[in-house]
């Protein structure tokens, strides 16, 4: 796996099992936007980063649709819950919880995540 | 098999059509499913569905959009819903009833909601093949097949159903006849007069009526099926397709044959109580029952009463003992687009009653209404115009506190009288289906917080079932909210208060070019300084793209902050297909291109394996690319000379041309050369939602112009220049704003026009419901845009030309731009490895996604770990 460059930059590590695992650099997150990661098993994680500094991480997929693009979505905030729409059907997503606000039965893995 | 009961009693319901459905929810609502075992024995491949919007299914409602099942209310009420196995026989003495499965089910109380089947009269040949009857969901999907290779099709009844049936099969495609052995259509519903109008539209909508005559025989050909019909007027009718819609029958064979009594017609003869009347475990619902005051409804509001009475008295409930003891047949329908309405004594049968009508057959016009010698409304009858139908239904049986006159005078006439729902007693009921009265609705707003119609209805229930009453709840409750204080609250979403209008004029005056300024100024209290949401960040970005120039923000939609407002589709800059790939579609300016052009869209999709197809406006898509192949493909189209076709923007889509002046004999001015001037000038536009225009070159329309956003026709003149058409899900044909146009003249008019609707409009909103929407319509656009009325027209104009002027293509600025081009990866901490999901496998020479391997779901790539 081709890791991005080495920098001085703080880096955007999520929690796998018992250790951390380094994604890439803050600074490739644009508040209000995702990004997608690849981790080591094939799993894909989709990384968001809101104006207040705050970063979210969930899993890529979008389980309505089945394609790996919930990174791709719009964030926003309901209720005080932050979350992601899907870019296919729009359906939200908390990204602390990982629930579907439209459909209570869904929910999407989440991770722990934070800037080292 | 035997299933027996293990303590608590057993209710089996037989028949899970819309009644069995209503009794299963009553009992929930009594707890009784929770001290009981229910059973349903369902005939139908389906469980219950809404038959009184079968018809729906032909404007594009889907079977599974009919359902009125949720399977969790199933399980999470313990019921035992067996599809598709009716109930063969029932041994009273036993308590048992057997299933076709050979399933044996003892019960304690056994409810028969059979419904009715349709009657078909015994002519020969009737079951001849091409012959249907139009009840469920499977005989719609027959119709529909069969209709698919035939041209003509004849309904057998005029009444509700046989004009709904008719309606169907001329949207078909079918030319399509009515025969109708009363002297007119309806005759249950309307009178002499009301019948007249309803012939006269119904025949100005090209359907052939045929009243006052019987069908002898249904013709066959050789083979078997139907070539026509032999009427008893001597007369032959050729025609495909059967549709026998002459009326129901109960359903009562299973009762009949346990010795249960029926009725000299027909229907499961019950009690006040819907118990039958010989067995007290056995009762009846629906339109399989007898009711107590000797009539089988054929409607689905009394059903439902009788399913809820049901359900009180087996709660066998003190505070709750409820009797049906008959009820109302009002009915509302709207087919071909005519409203029809009738409802209380609506052929005024009581004594001494007096009649208002107001006709006007020339518009296909009737009203009547029937008054008491007390004043009080009795019924009446609607055709052509429905619209008072849900307020004068619910005054009906107290006296309105206006005239009965001006009630049925068209609006506008001297003394017509709109009469709101304001006015009605809290006791009025206002929706029949559900039989819930006014003061309930009011309640739902004031006792239990509802401030939506879908709230409203989730509490009440009203308006679930025929509809009919939406209109006049909707009206009640934003009487109910503004009386309560409350603004109705008609902001953009939940972080702004103001529509896309205020919007728009805000970030205009004030010059804001971000969008958490907008958002930390002018947002709700609780919205500022948070996130926003999907709805407002587009809307205020496409507002800020809109007007760039103007306001100082930057003209690329990547840059800055902007790149979080927009859609992902804009973010990427393509669109987004199911697995996760993207199409490419290139701007093709009014669907001229060169040879050249043609081999290097055909080279570039050739070498990155894609999908091509010609698109339905003039231009070539490329599918299946993945999101790191895009700047590849884009560096190579922008060397080639072409420029994004903005098919992911709320922007201007394509200008379609037809060949015109050129080449075709009968053009008269050179509609492709205005089609690409215009495509190159509105390019890039963003608006509240897409944009699409046509030019044809003459009134032959080939170009099909006035389904367009903006559509021009060529005239010897100069150009006509029609707005506001729309194709799509509902389409519009456009309006003529102005004649005979020189060039300028029409360039002129069409930038006033788009900058005034991206002013003006709602978000999402086409130029053709924005257009039936502001007020004034398309005479205050005109005004606004041709007579200057505002005076806005400089403005208008100079805007546009900023537009023009800093256009600039965004594809060929992101593949210089190093930064942006590194968004353009699967994976941030892999670039050069695709996403495993994007797959795909043959199909007709091409590709296609691979939709297996969409739902496997999470899939671990192989050997990933290890590099
Ligand atoms: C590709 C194309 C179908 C095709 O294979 O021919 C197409 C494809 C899509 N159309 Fe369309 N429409 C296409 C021509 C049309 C036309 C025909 C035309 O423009 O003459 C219409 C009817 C005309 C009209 O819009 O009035 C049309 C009416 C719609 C609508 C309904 C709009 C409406 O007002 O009711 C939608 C949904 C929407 O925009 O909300 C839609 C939405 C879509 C979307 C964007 C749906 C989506 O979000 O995925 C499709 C994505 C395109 C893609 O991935 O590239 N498409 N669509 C056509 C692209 C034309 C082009 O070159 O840009
Ligand atoms: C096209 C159309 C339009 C209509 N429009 C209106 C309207 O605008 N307004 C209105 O009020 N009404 C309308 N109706 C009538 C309305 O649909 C009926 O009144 C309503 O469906 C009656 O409900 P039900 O449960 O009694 O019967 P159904 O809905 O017919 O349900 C009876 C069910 O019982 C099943 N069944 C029968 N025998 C057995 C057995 N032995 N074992 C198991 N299952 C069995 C049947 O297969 C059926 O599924 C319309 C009907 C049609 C067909
Ligand atoms: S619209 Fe008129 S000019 Fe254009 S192709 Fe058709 S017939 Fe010819
Ligand atoms: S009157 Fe039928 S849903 Fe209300």
């Amino acid at each position: 796996m081709t890791l991005a460059l080495e920098t001085t930059d703080l880096k955007v590590q999520l929690r796998l099992d018992d250790q951390w695992f380094t994604v890439c650099d803050l600074s490739r997150l644009i508040p209000g936007r995702g990004v997608a990661a690849l981790l080591p098993d094939g799993r894909q994680v989709a990384l968001f980063r809101d104006r207040a500094g705050e970063l979210y991480a969930v899993d890529n997929r979008d389980p309505f649709g089945g394609a790996a693009v919930l990174s791709r979505g719009l964030t926003g905030t309901h209720e005080g819950r932050t979350f992601v729409a899907s870019p296919l059907l729009k359906q939200r997503f908390d990204l602390l919880s990982g629930e579907c606000l439209d459909d209570d039965t869904v929910r999407i893995t989440t991770y722990e995540v934070r800037t080292a | 098999m035997t299933a027996t009961p293990g303590g608590t009693p057993t209710i089996v319901l037989v028949g899970h059509g819309m009644v069995g459905q209503r009794f299963l929810e009553a009992l929930a609502e009594r707890g009784l499913t929770a001290t009981h075992r229910v059973v349903v024995l369902c005939e139908e491949p389906r469980p219950a569905y809404d038959r009184v919007q079968l018809t729906s299914y032909f404007s594009g409602r889907t079977p599974e959009d009919l359902s009125m099942t949720d399977m969790r209310f199933i399980a999470d009420h313990g019921i035992e819903l067996y599809v598709g196995d009716p109930a063969e026989t029932v041994d009273r003495e036993a308590r048992k009833v057997t299933a076709r499965s050979g399933l044996v089910v003892d019960y304690d109380i056994l409810v028969l909601a059979t419904g009715s089947y349709p009657f078909v009269p015994p002519v020969p040949n009737k079951d001849a093949e091409g012959c249907f009857v139009y009840r469920t969901i499977e005989d719609l999907l027959a119709i529909e097949e069969y209709a698919r290779t035939r041209t003509t099709g004849a309904v057998v009844g005029g009444g509700l159903l046989g004009l709904e049936a008719a309606g169907a099969l001329k949207g078909l495609g079918l030319t399509s006849h009515i025969v109708e052995f009363a002297p007119r259509l309806m005759p249950v519903q309307v009178d002499d007069g009301g019948g007249a109008a309803l012939l006269r539209t119904i025949e100005d909508m090209g359907l052939s009526v045929h009243t006052g005559v019987g069908t002898q025989e249904i013709v066959v050909d050789e083979s078997g099926a139907v070539t026509g019909m032999k009427l008893s007027d001597g007369s032959e009718l050729a025609t495909d397709l059967v549709v026998f819609s002459a009326g129901v029958r109960p359903r009562d064979q299973l009762a009949r044959e346990c010795g249960l009594a029926v009725g000299e017609r027909g229907g499961i003869a019950v009690d006040e109580q819907c118990r039958t009347v010989n067995d007290p475990h056995v009762f009846a619902i629906g339109e399989c029952a007898l009711a107590a005051d000797g009539r089988v409804y054929g409607l689905v509001a009394p059903g439902y009463e009788q399913a809820v009475t049901v359900a009180a008295t087996i709660a066998d409930d003190e505070s709750e003992q409820l009797s049906f003891t008959g009820a109302d047949l009002s009915t509302k329908l709207k087919l071909l687009g005519v409203d029809v309405a009738s409802f209380g004594d609506a052929h005024g049968t009581a004594e001494d009653c007096l009649d208002v009508v107001y006709s006007d057959s020339r518009s296909g016009l009737y009203k009547k209404l029937v008054i008491g010698r007390d004043g009080t409304l009795l019924g009446g009858i609607l055709v052509g115009d429905a619209e008072a139908y849900g307020t004068l239904r619910a005054f009906t049986g107290s006296v309105p506190p206006v005239s009965p006159e001006s009630l049925v005078l068209p609006a506008g006439a001297g003394e017509s009288v709109q009469l709101g729902p304001s006015a009605l007693p809290d006791e009025a009921i206002v929706c029949s289906c559900h039989n819930v009265s006014k003061g309930t609705i009011r309640g739902a707003v004031t006792e239990h917080s509802c401030t939506t119609v879908p709230e409203v209805k989730k509490c009440t229930k009203a308006g679930t079932g025929c509809g009919s009453c939406v209109k006049v709840l909707g009206q009640l409750v934003t009487a109910e909210l503004e009386a309560s204080g409350v603004e109705v609250d008609k902001g953009l979403c939940g972080c702004f208060a103001q529509t896309r209008e205020e919007l728009y004029e805000i970030v205009l005056a004030l010059r804001i070019n971000t969008y958490q300024d907008l958002l930390d100024r002018y947002g709700r209290d609780g919205a500022r300084g948070g996130e926003g949401c999907e709805v407002c960040k587009p809307t205020v970005g496409s507002i800020i793209a809109s007007l760039a120039p103007t306001i100082g923000a930057s003209g690329y939609v990547l840059d800055g902050e902007q790149a979080a407002l927009q859609d992902s589709n804009d973010h990427f800059l393509a669109n987004l297909q199911k697995n996760g790939s993207y199409s490419v579609v290139p701007r093709i300016p009014g669907g001229e291109i060169t040879p050249e052009g043609l081999i290097v869209i055909g080279q570039i999709a050739r070498d990155f394996g894609l999908y091509t197809k010609i698109t339905g406006g003039q231009r070539i898509d490329m599918f299946g690319a993945r999101v790191e192949q895009l700047p590849l493909i884009w560096t190579r189209l922008v060397d080639a000379g072409f420029e994004s076709g903005h098919a992911y923007g709320k922007s201007l889509r394509t200008v379609k041309s037809c060949v015109g002046q050129t080449w075709c004999r009968y053009g008269v001015q050179d509609s492709v050369r205005m089609a690409i001037d215009l495509e190159l000038r509105y390019r890039g536009l963003r608006s509240p939602h897409k944009l699409k225009s046509a030019v044809s070159g003459c009134a032959r329309e080939c170009a099909e112009a006035q389904s367009k956003d903006f559509g021009i026709i060529a005239t010897s003149n100069g150009w006509n220049l029609y707005v506001g058409g729309n194709g799509g899900a509902t389409p519009r044909h456009a309006d003529l704003l102005a004649q005979d146009l020189s060039d300028t003249e029409l360039v002129r008019l069409i930038d006033r026009f788009l900058m005034f609707y991206i002013r003006t409009a709602d978000r999402l909103e086409r130029t053709s419901t924005w257009l039936d929407r502001i007020p004034g319509g398309l005479d205050h656009v005109r005004d606004v845009v041709v007579e200057d009325s505002l005076g806005i027209c400089e403005e208008l104009e100079s805007l546009m030309t900023d537009h023009v002027a800093h256009y600039a293509d965004e594809w060929a600025t992101t593949i210089n731009d190093p930064e942006k081009l590194a968004r353009f990866v699967s994976f941030v901490n892999a670039p050069d490895t695709p996403d495993p999901v994007v797959g795909f496998v043959p199909e007709r020479d091409q590709i296609k996604p691979d939709l297996p391997l969409l739902s496997i779901g999470h899939r671990p790539l192989e050997g990933s770990a290890q590099r």
